[in-house]
């Protein structure tokens, strides 16, 4: 595990000496995306856009996957299942209950936070292989239990359950797409605050302890089985709000969208962005978007056959994704700086 | 009671498949302590080669042995060339190594053959046997006979021959083995071969029952896991067993239970799963290992 711990080296180094850049550097390339984002709509077509949306969605499950597989190392090969209760749970409260859609968002967060929370109980007791084992099974067992006829009646069946796209509120001079984009972007910029924020401190460092060695975390005074079942929850908290999000950006919801393979490309998404970093989540996240999209040409099969070749290569070459590659060039060029300036 | 002995039979008849999964499973657990997520899928590839060859106008036995050279053969590759450069990493990296075997067998299958279902002969005739008034389908009972001539061969190769007698070696002691000469590196590639044939002799029995396409093993692979850990993943008499227990109960439970059905067999599965692994994680006949930290 140890070359997938995420460095936290000493990004300041040298920033003394260094201009605004330097200083801020990573705070204003955040920031200029961050306006990019706000910028692409008005820019490109509406499918696009609705592309983007989806992809802001999986980038908040990909940190949820992240958060419990990269940071505290609990394998989970069924994540789709709690991708699906939040897409169901937005879902029947819009269709069934008539409420409105942005409500619905933090009931799904909740209603998975409870059933991930239980569902982490007992996996406490199940260590990586057999933890992947059952959550294996949870990911190819969903789409039957969405389909279970004694549920029929809130869930659709088999025919699922048709949405309808809200437009933009207060008049705004926006399409539904470009509504959506905005929604999507704000709950996953907020997402990602609190994420960041549980993931720099104290509890993010307890979670990476009891990744890297058990029984040392335990023996520091970490209470082990509460963060571990904790973590499990709100990792699926964060899957659950991706499922609703998803939901609302694709008005449709049927069991077989949440089939074992969506679990799988969440591990796609993770492994490729990085194992333990935020930032890869967005990037994994626009990698299970768009490459499907780019391979399909070839053949319906292209895609699926790229992430597995990506799975077992980013295992041999790349363990730390696409952002433990950027880390590693950033560090070469400021070394080099650093050099340049002592010469 | 009639139907109750024919819910019985079928069930014996999945689960010799279930069985001959779990074995393989259990093979390759015991020699590396890894669980082969691919399982399925390499079985699956492998009974389409099959069907190729019988297509091709190659009768079903000749087809039959070509294809476990095949399966064979391609889990040997596997072995060398896939696992073993991560054979001693953490268990995510290979975790996520066997997830993407498993994806990329299915793509695979699904680029060269397509995603159509396709029928899958029957090396069995077709009329029915009857006993009594219990109407028996000639390919349940000839798929339990092959299930069991496989699973008997098995036993006595590593029983009775010394190249089986250095495999159980190499898995059970591989630093002692290697001093003794046991080339323990060949012996794992030869036991992920052993398992990949074994798989294929599943994929072949299962396939004409619920016909062939690139995911017709998710279910099935499943079941063995939930049989293999049932039985306990270190023992593979204990997979065979579990098997058969887990194919019958299967059918008496979609029968006999009314809220299950056939809609939530593999809920069943996953039911069982968490079951073992929580109130009994070494199952029945394995061993309780103990970790030193």
């Amino acid at each position: 595990m140890d070359r997938t711990t995420a460095s936290q080296g000493n990004p300041a180094a040298g920033a003394a000496r260094g201009g605004l850049f330097a200083r801020h550097g990573s705070a204003l390339l955040l920031l200029a995306v961050i306006v990019l984002a706000c910028a692409a709509p008005f820019l490109i077509s509406n499918y696009r856009i609705f592309q983007l949306t989806l992809a802001f969605g999986y980038a908040v499950a990909l940190l949820g996957l992240n958060m419990l597989t990269g940071y505290n190392g609990q394998i989970s090969l069924g994540h789709g299942a709690f991708f699906a209760i939040g897409a169901y749970v937005t879902a029947v409260l819009i269709d069934k209950a008539g409420m409105h859609y942005a409500l619905t968002i933090p009931i799904a967060g909740v209603v998975c936070l409870a059933v991930g929370f239980l569902f982490g109980l007992p996996a406490l007791r199940l260590e990586g292989l057999y933890l992947a084992l059952a959550t294996f099974a949870l990911g190819l067992a969903v789409p039957q239990l969405l389909k279970y006829k004694y549920i029929e009646e809130w869930t659709g069946g088999v025919q699922g359950i048709v949405l309808i796209k809200p437009n933009a509120p207060f008049g705004l001079p926006l399409n539904p797409d470009q509504w959506l984009y905005f929604v999507s972007l704000f709950v996953m910029l907020v997402m990602f605050w609190a994420g960041y924020n549980i993931l720099r401190g104290r509890v993010g460092r307890a979670m990476v302890a009891i990744r890297d060695h058990h029984t040392a975390a335990e023996t520091m005074g970490i209470n082990t089985a509460l963060y571990k079942s904790l973590t499990f929850g709100v990792s699926a908290l964060y899957t659950g709000v991706a499922g609703a999000l998803s939901a609302i950006a694709i008005q449709f919801v049927a069991p077989d969208s949440f089939n074992i393979f969506l679990s799988i490309s969440f591990l796609v998404g993770v492994v490729v962005g990085g194992l333990a970093s935020i930032g890869g989540a967005v990037f994994g996240a626009l990698f299970i978007v768009f490459i499907p999209n780019i391979a399909e040409g070839i053949s319906k099969a292209a895609p699926w056959a790229i992430y597995g070749v990506m799975l077992i290569l980013c295992m041999y070459v790349l363990p730390t994704g696409v952002m433990g590659l950027a880390r590693i060039g950033m560090y070469r060029l400021r070394a080099r700086r650093l050099r340049g300036k002592r010469a | 009671m009639d139907a109750f002995l024919q819910q019985v039979v079928a069930g014996l008849a999945t689960g010799g498949i279930y069985a001959s999964v779990a074995l393989a499973l259990v093979m390759i657990y015991q020699a590396t302590e890894h669980v082969n997520f691919a399982q399925g899928e390499m079985a699956m590839f492998s009974t389409y080669i099959a069907w190729s060859l019988v297509n091709a106008g190659l009768p079903y036995w000749v087809a039959f042995v070509a294809t476990l050279a095949f399966s064979f053969v391609a889990g040997v590759l596997v072995e060398r060339l896939i696992v073993r450069p991560v054979e001693d990493a953490p268990v995510l990296t290979v975790v996520v190594v066997f997830i993407g075997l498993l994806v990329f067998f299915n793509s695979l299958a699904g680029w060269i053959f397509s995603y159509l279902i396709k029928p899958f002969p029957s090396p069995f005739p077709v009329t029915p046997l009857k006993v009594g008034s219990v109407v028996l389908s000639m390919h349940s009972i000839g798929s339990i006979a092959v299930t069991l001539v496989v699973l008997t061969l098995l036993f006595l190769f590593f029983r009775y021959t010394s190249l089986g007698l250095a495999m159980r070696a190499a898995a059970q002691n591989p630093v002692s083995s290697r001093l003794v000469g046991i080339r323990v590196g060949w012996m794992l590639a030869l036991g992920w071969g052993l398992a990949g044939a074994v798989g294929a002799v599943a994929g072949m029995m299962v396939a004409p029952v619920v016909f062939l396409e690139p995911n017709m093993m998710s279910g099935i692979l499943l079941y063995a896991f939930a049989a293999a850990l049932l039985g306990g993943i270190t023992s593979p008499g204990g997979a065979v067993v579990g098997g058969f227990t887990v194919g019958v109960l299967e059918n008496l439970i979609g029968t006999y239970v009314p809220f299950v059905g056939n809609e939530l067999k593999l809920t069943v599965a996953l039911v069982i799963i968490i079951g073992v692994l929580v109130v009994r994680p070494s199952g029945f006949f394995g061993q309780v290992i103990v970790k030193r930290v």
